[in-house]
């Protein structure tokens, strides 16, 4: 066990240098250039050489590069162009609310994709199979800005029953979170329903019947948590997907994250700060991965890690 | 005659057949149950008309081959049938009341407590990521009210009563620490903690290698004799039926054949078709008065191995090193000589299909092997693949190994693509010619694989292995999955196709009787080592070591009057062939008792 945990997470640090010097490569070969946007317009060619030479852009990239990690191995992050703070100040101020949507948006999809998955396993080819199907379907082709308006509108606007946007209070969580989270319960809803018609047919489904246990409890501890097992290991693929939710949805709601972070960023060119969201948002996506492959076992006996 | 008249004379008018003295009042009755499936437009009629009685301490077999309706009776009768089957007629009365009638509530009172079940596949029956004691406990506890310890307890005494060994670790352990054996005897366990008035064991040591169906099949009598409970007994096997029925009921395609106490069964059976399914059932002993080939010293092996081993590497640590190895098999060396029928006989996990995959090179092995002259592995990827040509093998499950999106005739014709040979109007030609030597209409080969039954699959895998006109056929239980009449038709073939091509069999099962009845010589392998080697006479007239005596004792007679000696209860499982890295099992040598009839020592 432990020399797995040694073994995949010296695999992690390896895949965030991957990670680092692809992105500062694509960031590189941009034909955007961020010293005209921190110059302006007006600024003479002097000028625009004197802020590339002080930003250290002049140099070849693999310094560059070398410059960027070399920080970056001691936690530092680097300067905002703009904003002129530091990028791991700036994250750092920005990453609970993320973290907290995201939590919020895990809960929810894996709550209603769930449920709903189970329930269409066990109706299934009934009617509300099908309807079931129909909204995972509608759910998982929705574009998040149009469910996030959409979703504004009439629980905020129209019923008033929660705030129109901001952050704070737990009001405040309950659309964002279902804006992000209906995309994957949608997804979820399937993959469930498939995983729980499959340990429906199983014997030993057959036989926890045969001992003559109520169907709640065949239902609920013997299919449930086998259903469950195949999806466990998608919840940490999906906090990537997140990653491309969580900008459009804070925008929409006015959610103080790394997401609006990030969108600002990209169009200016704040390059340490892109570079930086990406380098935390990796991070995350393969912690998640960890830990949906140490929490396995704990659920099947079989898996033993090594 | 009504099916009424016809079975309960045999329950209850004549209760000295059924067994023992308490065998009055039938504990259970099946009375013209009919199982109706729905389809479009209508119903189908899977079961029809089936009854029967079943007394206390009784033993009742259902047996029939694949479709006959068995298992569906037994799943009727415990109120579980699949969605879309439903008893359309008839009762299953437990005493004095209608099963059938019975709302789901309080069937599901009566299921796990007075009639309980286990089935076919110990392997998948129980919940993989519950402890065997929570699946006990919970099995006790969902019919009486007792607390969690006492539960516990009752569990604990139910284990004993199978006797598991460890008991008590095993409340702890999952169901994939345990082996077949010991997951069936959770399952019985599970089954009779409650003391059922019926116990349905549907194909209960089916999965099963032969000794351990030895030792389910002990207990399954004890408990028996000691609690009378009633066991409605599923199964293929004519040989389990004669050991362990009272009475048999005989069905076909879901209507009842034959009725009738197992003894007269055997000795007179009244329908053909029960004369049929019996004069099917490989017998040991059967193939004795068959003439053996003499020893083909002169002549030069088709496949000769020599020290040959396969292991596979399990790795640990932070480096993935190896830390241990599984000695699948160890050196193993035989010959198979040109026009026999050489077999390797053994328990799940000797090796015997892993000598296959090495003789077809689809695992990496140690030592020699020879094909036709040509050692395996020192060739380029050309002598290779030609050197294959002479190798052709068939698997146990035909329907697995035949692509179900291929037309059955280019399957058949496949090999001869991929070794260039002919042109496709050839081909389709050699595929007709195949079809008809194998049994099968030469007009069949547009079809797919899921047009034809099990048996019929099977020859077309054969064909397939034909095509090639190889020397060898590997034979990696080939009629393993085969109902019993159709597994008879399918030896007499390949028989006919060894007369007239010459053709040398590497024949490996688990099944004795059916190597007795198709082998020249045979080795009996244990733990990746050969113990015994010699000729059919040899090895079945004449068994030396103690493991290939054990297994011939295991096998079950089909023979009602065939009193087995007594002897003590089997126990224990086959050690691990898993050594840590430096350690090696121990090697047994082979010494010559006479007439090249080999006995490991020691």
């Amino acid at each position: 066990m432990l020399a797995y945990l040694i073994r995949r997470l010296v695999q992690t640090a390896l895949i965030l240098v991957g990670v680092s010097f692809v992105t500062f490569l694509l960031l590189y070969v941009l034909p955007a250039d961020p010293v005209r946007q921190i110059a302006g317009r007006s600024a003479t060619a002097q000028t625009v050489e004197n802020i590339r030479h002080q930003l250290g852009l002049d140099q070849p990239f693999i310094v560059q590069y070398a410059n960027y990690f070399s920080g970056l191995v001691q936690g530092d992050f680097g300067r905002s162009y703009l904003q002129k703070t530091e990028v791991g100040a700036l994250i750092a101020s920005r990453l609970p609310a993320t973290l907290l949507l995201m939590l919020g948006a895990i809960f929810c999809e894996l709550l209603i994709g769930l449920t709903l998955g189970s329930i269409a396993a066990i109706k299934r080819g009934k009617w509300i199979d099908q309807l079931l199907m129909v909204f995972s379907f509608a759910a998982v082709s929705a574009p998040q800005f149009v469910v996030g308006l959409l979703a504004l509108y009439i629980f905020a606007v129209k019923l008033g029953w929660f705030p129109i946007g901001g952050y704070g209070t737990f009001a405040h969580l309950v659309l964002p979170s279902l804006t992000l989270g209906i995309m994957g319960s949608g997804w979820y809803s399937r993959m469930m329903r498939s995983s729980m018609v499959d340990v429906l047919r199983a014997d030993f489904i057959r036989t926890a019947r045969a001992k003559g246990l109520t169907r709640w409890r065949v239902l609920g501890r013997h299919a449930l948590p086998n259903a469950i097992l195949p999806i466990i290991a998608m919840i940490g693929i999906d906090i990537g997907l997140f990653m491309s939710g969580i900008v459009v949805v804070e925008s929409v709601f006015g959610w103080p994250g790394i997401g609006q972070l990030a969108w600002q960023a990209i169009q200016r060119v704040d390059i340490p700060i892109i570079m930086g969201v990406t380098m935390v948002s990796a991070t995350a996506i393969v912690l998640g991965n960890l830990l949906a492959d140490l929490i396995t076992p704990f659920i099947d006996p079989r898996i033993k890690l090594r | 005659m009504s099916a009424q008249a016809q079975t309960t004379p045999g329950a209850v008018a004549a209760p000295g057949i059924a067994t023992g003295p308490e065998a009055g009042a039938p504990v259970l009755t099946v009375d013209g149950l009919t199982i109706s499936v729905r389809q479009d437009g209508g119903e189908a009629v899977l079961v029809d008309n089936l009854s029967f009685a079943l007394g206390r301490g009784e033993t009742l077999a259902l047996a029939g081959e694949s479709g006959s309706g068995k298992s569906l009776t037994s799943l009727a009768i415990m109120g579980l049938l699949a969605p879309g089957l439903r008893v359309s007629g008839g009762a299953v009365r437990l005493r004095d009341t209608d099963l059938t009638a019975l709302p789901e509530s309080a069937l599901r009172g009566l299921r796990g407590n007075r009639v309980a079940m286990i089935f076919q596949e110990p392997m998948t029956s129980l919940n993989p990521i519950l402890t065997i004691g929570a699946q006990l406990t919970e099995a006790i506890r969902a019919h009486e009210p007792v607390s969690k310890s006492d539960a516990r307890v009752r569990a604990l005494e139910a284990l004993k009563a199978v006797r598991l060994s460890q008991p008590e670790k095993r409340m702890t352990q999952y169901p994939h620490e345990l082996s077949g054996g010991m997951r069936q005897r959770v399952m019985i366990a599970m089954a009779l903690a409650l003391e059922p008035d019926v116990l349905i064991a549907d194909e209960p040591t089916t999965a099963l290698d032969v000794t351990v169906q030895r030792e389910v099949l002990d207990l399954l009598r004890d408990l028996q004799r000691e609690h009378g409970t009633a066991i409605i007994l599923i199964t293929h096997d004519m040989g389990v039926v004669a050991e362990m029925a009272d009475r048999v009921v005989i069905l076909k395609q879901g209507q009842m054949v034959e009725v009738a106490p197992v003894r007269d069964l055997f000795a007179a059976p009244k329908k053909q078709y029960t004369r049929d399914l019996l004069a099917a059932v490989p017998r040991l002993g059967d193939g004795s008065s068959a003439q053996a080939l003499p020893e083909p010293v002169s002549q030069t092996p088709i496949a000769s191995l020599s020290e040959v081993k396969v292991r596979f590497d399990i790795r640990g640590g932070i480096l993935s090193r190896v830390t241990h190895r599984v000695h699948a098999v160890e050196n193993v060396g035989f010959n198979v000589y040109p026009g026999e029928t050489f077999s390797l006989v053994g328990e799940s996990g000797c090796g015997k299909s892993t000598i296959a995959k090495a003789l077809v090179g689809l695992v990496p092995h140690l030592g020699r092997i020879e094909l036709n002259g040509h050692v395996l592995g020192g060739l380029s990827a050309q002598d290779q693949k030609a050197l294959r040509r002479d190798v052709q093998i068939v698997f146990q499950d035909p329907m697995a190994a035949l692509d179900p999106r291929m037309r059955v005739g280019d399957l058949v014709a496949e090999p001869l693509l991929i070794h260039g040979i002919g042109s496709s109007e050839s081909r389709r030609a050699t595929a007709r010619e195949l079809f008809d030597r194998v049994g099968l209409s030469p007009d069949w080969i547009d079809r797919y694989p899921h047009e034809f039954s099990g048996g019929q699959r099977q020859r077309i895998c054969i064909a397939r292995a034909l095509a090639l006109r190889p020397k060898l056929i590997i034979c990696d239980e080939s009629v393993s999955a085969l109902d019993v009449s159709v597994q008879a038709r399918v030896l007499d073939l390949l028989k006919s196709l060894q007369a007239d091509f010459g053709v040398s069999y590497l024949f490996i099962s688990h099944d004795m009787a059916v190597v007795e009845n198709i082998s020249d010589r045979i080795a009996v392998m244990y733990l990746g080592q050969i113990v015994e080697m010699g000729t059919r006479a040899q090895v079945f007239g004449n068994p030396q070591h103690s493991y290939t005596k054990r297994l011939i004792e295991a096998v079950p007679v089909p023979d009602p009057s065939f009193e087995r000696p007594l002897r003590p209860r089997l126990t224990g499982d086959i050690p691990s062939p898993i050594y840590s890295l430096g350690e090696q099992p121990e090697r047994l040598l082979l010494k010559n008792i006479g007439d090249g009839h080999l006995v490991a020592v020691g």
